[in-house]
């Protein structure tokens, strides 16, 4: 029988970035905040400090700062019928874990989305026509424009400290910038980091096709920085380990450099650290969220009662919760209603190789989010009709770290061991280098996430399967993407050059990015969409929920600086509408 | 609408309690257990988790059998040359035994419950062995296949032509271990193999650091500040390794 604990005013389910910066916004209100968190405290000093924060293998190969499988795991397959089968281990993403959550060892890169990008239906079926969009494809409007996040994008980029040039001010084009960016109010806090050489190489080879290239804007920051709260973090040093990894230099924006040195100290804050959260708890009518049960390292469960409760985990983990508990009508692929799991999607990642003859590029001299742009072919920048494909990406070369065990790049029909291996890795370990493009994912009918009939966690409670692939139109949008990389990369007078095109069918076995969207969306209509614009769940008006799960479908940009975005515009309303009028503030 | 029916989640208290073993999911001592942080950061002095330093010595894992049948794979899959060290003197087959003795020998952290069905390609490995099972079942039905294919003789007895024969067997699934699929047990030891050679040596492996050398990787440096804007031109410095470089405790230094 879980022990109950006296209540308090707002229950955080998370502290990674939503939690820390919800938390926060709540105890200015002078309400009481208890955020809980399935991992470890985490703090630079102790937990990544330069010491030994470049290990490898530690963190990079064996997942240090990440959730096990054996804690929680889920089952995937690319197609309903196929039997879904559990994700061992980690690789093709790679969720989080502990106080910071994904914000201690995310690359930093910090993008906004386009304008566009909110009324993808509406504006794509305007230009194109309804028919121009696969049957199957079920992207929305978001229920908010980028004109509505403009001052949450700002408020996070000041948060953080973000390095970067500006690209629109206030509808102003500004040289060295994003010339497609929505407008934005003021430039960014810091200058754009400085750049290695094959950015400076891509960038020179862009310009002469007739591009606008501009520095990626960036969670590693070119200078020591004190932001609005008082916290300051320091200038990055390039040490090329970022992804994957906590930052000794305190120069990633994350939780712990932005927020968590100031949260800790209010007296109305108390963060439970290893506690599992198993349910949110419903009364009788099932509209009202009284709290959660969660379960500590000594199998004591626990009930923590709340007026309010904040859904802040990971974005796959938001939904495994919300149909855990059951809160909302699960998604059913076959009849196409439900809103619980719909619309996932991910991101349409790929890249082009280049190995060279007497140039150096040390690929160990890297940030997370450093890199030469180009945003040409992003969202609807472009004339798609030619194309017969709708989304887009952006295009970099972007050198994120040159780390051995995952970097030996070999010209293609190199013996995978033995002498020719290693003296292929000897002679093209310095000199090769790999153009980016990072696409969007669009929604589909049958890209979605529920409960798998078989496998459990450690707590014995069902986990979630994921049945996803790509597209037709994800693959010809990733081959046009990795073509006009392939063009610039030939500028460059490479010895040789590989394609590798995002193409079908989806694999969890190599890496590529951990941008899992979606499955609890936000929207206008309940029918179609968890979420009202607010992200209050339209079913349990005192529970709120945070995340990319949020998104409708992925545009071709990271997802974190909307992530916060929309948590900073739904803390606004909470904190000026929902407290003072608690229930439901959109009308269904 | 709300569903109708019974949360997934009220599943019986013996089956919540069953589930939870105090085992708490790959954290190390310093962090194992719940706590409660409130108005101030948590900080004790010393608190740290650097790597544990593989220690020289007896194969922890490997019988010695086992053992000179890794040193011989490691040796092809990174022979030596006049230049550069090859997977034995690098300490590849040490890293392993070391690997193989500890969590990620034991599988520890990955999701292991059953049932266990083989899958397509996309769904990744849905071995029920782990890791340190996967070679004491491999080395021993290699040498098998050693002494049946080429007279009697062990997989380390066999000129390195012969023993390349079979490695490219397994790579390619023609050879037949038994128990363990040939072309898993490939991947993994390909990949456990790469690790030892460019880890950091602490591990056991890249010992002098000649995985770094032989491609020009400077180890665990933290700052390249000075360096961002040199384009174009070779990185002078040697490798350092979490625990230093020898250069440190020398005497001239």
């Amino acid at each position: 029988m879980a022990r109950k604990l006296p209540a308090t005013d707002v229950v955080v389910i998370g502290l990674g970035w939503t939690g820390a910066m919800l938390s926060h916004e709540l105890l200015q209100e002078g309400l009481r905040v208890v955020a809980i968190e399935r991992g470890p405290w985490r703090d630079t000093a102790s937990s990544f400090p330069p010491g030994y924060a470049p290990d490898e293998l530690r963190y990079a190969i064996r997942n240090g700062l990440l959730v096990q499988p054996a804690q929680t795991a889920m089952t995937f397959r690319n197609r309903p019928g196929q039997t879904a089968l559990p994700i061992r281990s980690w690789s093709s993403f790679l969720p989080g874990n502990g106080a910071g959550g994904a914000g201690v060892h995310w690359n930093g890169q910090t993008w906004r989305f386009l304008p566009t990008d909110f009324v993808a239906r509406t504006h794509l079926t305007q230009r194109y026509g309804a028919n121009f969009l696969p049957s199957d494809m079920t992207i929305q409007d978001w229920g908010v424009t980028y004109d509505e996040l403009e001052p949450h994008y700002d408020r996070f980029e000041y948060l953080c400290g973000t390095s970067g040039t500006a690209g629109n001010l206030q509808g102003k084009i500004q040289a060295g910038g994003n010339p497609f960016e929505g407008p934005r109010s003021r430039p960014y806090p810091t200058p754009a980091q400085r750049q290695p050489y094959a950015a400076a190489m891509f960038a020179d080879a862009a310009k002469q096709l007739g591009y606008q290239p501009f520095p990626q804007p960036s969670g590693n920051l070119s200078q020591a920085y004190t932001n609005p709260l008082g916290v300051t973090l320091g200038a990055c040093t390039y040490c090329g380990f970022c992804e994957r990894f906590g930052c000794g230099n305190y120069s990633k924006a994350s939780p712990q450099t932005t927020l968590l040195p100031v949260l800790v100290r209010e007296q109305n804050f108390e963060a439970r650290t290893l506690c599992e959260v198993t349910r949110i708890n419903l009364d009788g009518s099932g509209t009202r969220a009284t709290g959660v049960t969660y379960v500590d390292t000594s199998g004591n469960e626990w009930e923590q009662p709340a007026e309010l409760v904040l859904l802040c985990a990971f974005q796959l983990f938001n939904v495994q919760l919300l149909l855990l508990s059951g809160i909302g009508k699960p998604y059913d692929v076959n009849s196409g209603e439900g809103v619980i799991g719909r619309n996932f999607s991910y991101q349409t990642t790929s890249i082009v190789e280049g190995f060279y003859d007497d140039r150096i590029f040390n690929p160990f001299i890297a940030s997370g989010a450093n890199g030469m742009i180009i945003d040409n072919y992003n969202g609807d920048n472009f004339d798609h009709g030619p194309h017969g494909f709708v989304g887009g990406g952006y295009i970099g070369m972007i050198q994120t770290n040159g780390r051995p065990i995952e970097t030996t790049p070999v010209p293609p029909g190199t013996k995978r061991w033995g002498a020719e291996w290693k003296k292929a890795v000897a002679d093209n370990y310095l000199s090769s280098i790999a153009f980016f493009c990072s696409g969007s994912n669009y929604s589909y009918r049958d890209n979605y996430l529920d409960l798998d009939p078989t496998y459990k966690d450690h707590l014995g409670r069902p986990l979630m399967r994921m049945t996803f692939d790509f597209h037709p139109n994800e693959v010809k949008m990733s081959a046009f993407l990795t073509d006009r990389a392939a063009e610039i990369m030939q500028k460059t007078n490479p010895r040789q050059m590989v394609k590798h095109p995002r193409t079908a069918p989806y694999s969890i076995v190599p890496y590529q990015t951990t941008h899992t969207c979606g499955g609890a969306i936000m929207g206008t209509d309940p029918k179609t969409s968890a979420l009202n614009r607010y992200l209050q769940s339209w079913d349990v008006p005192n529970l709120f929920v945070m995340g990319a799960s949020a998104f409708p479908q992925n545009a071709g940009y990271n997802p974190t600086d909307t992530v916060a975005a929309i948590a900073y515009w739904s803390a606004k309303a909470i904190r000026e509408q929902y407290l003072k009028y608690p229930g439901p503030l959109v009308q269904a | 609408m709300l569903s109708q029916d019974r949360s997934p989640a009220r599943h019986r208290r013996r089956e919540l309690l069953a589930g939870v073993s105090g085992v708490v999911f790959g954290l190390l001592a310093g962090e194992a257990h719940a706590r409660t942080i409130k108005g101030a950061l948590p900080w004790s002095p010393g608190a740290a988790a650097p790597p544990a330093e593989a220690q020289p010595g007896p194969w922890q894992y490997f019988t010695p059998e086992e053992a000179r049948i890794a040193e011989a794979l490691v040796d092809r899959l990174i022979p030596p040359d006049d230049k550069v060290p090859g997977g034995k003197d690098a300490g590849c087959a040490m890293f392993i035994d070391r690997q193989l003795a500890g969590p990620f020998g034991q599988a520890s952290g990955r999701y292991m419950q059953p049932p266990f069905a083989a899958g397509t390609p996309q769904q990744g490995d849905q071995s029920p062995f782990t890791p340190a099972q996967f070679y004491r079942h491999a080395l021993a039905a290699l040498d098998r296949v050693s002494r049946e294919k080429f007279a009697g003789k062990g997989f380390a007895e066999l000129p390195a032509s012969e023993q390349d024969m079979l490695i490219g067997g397994m790579e390619s699934g023609t050879v037949n271990l038994g128990t363990v699929h040939s072309k898993a047990f490939f991947e993994l030891l390909l990949q456990n193999t790469k690790e030892g050679f460019f880890a950091d040596p602490v591990y056991g492996g890249n010992r002098d650091m000649v995985g770094w050398k032989m491609i020009g990787f400077p180890g665990a440096r933290y700052d390249y500040s000075a360096w961002i804007d040199r384009h174009n031109q070779r990185y002078p410095l040697p490798p350092v390794a979490i625990m230093g470089r020898p250069a440190w405790n020398s005497a001239s230094d």
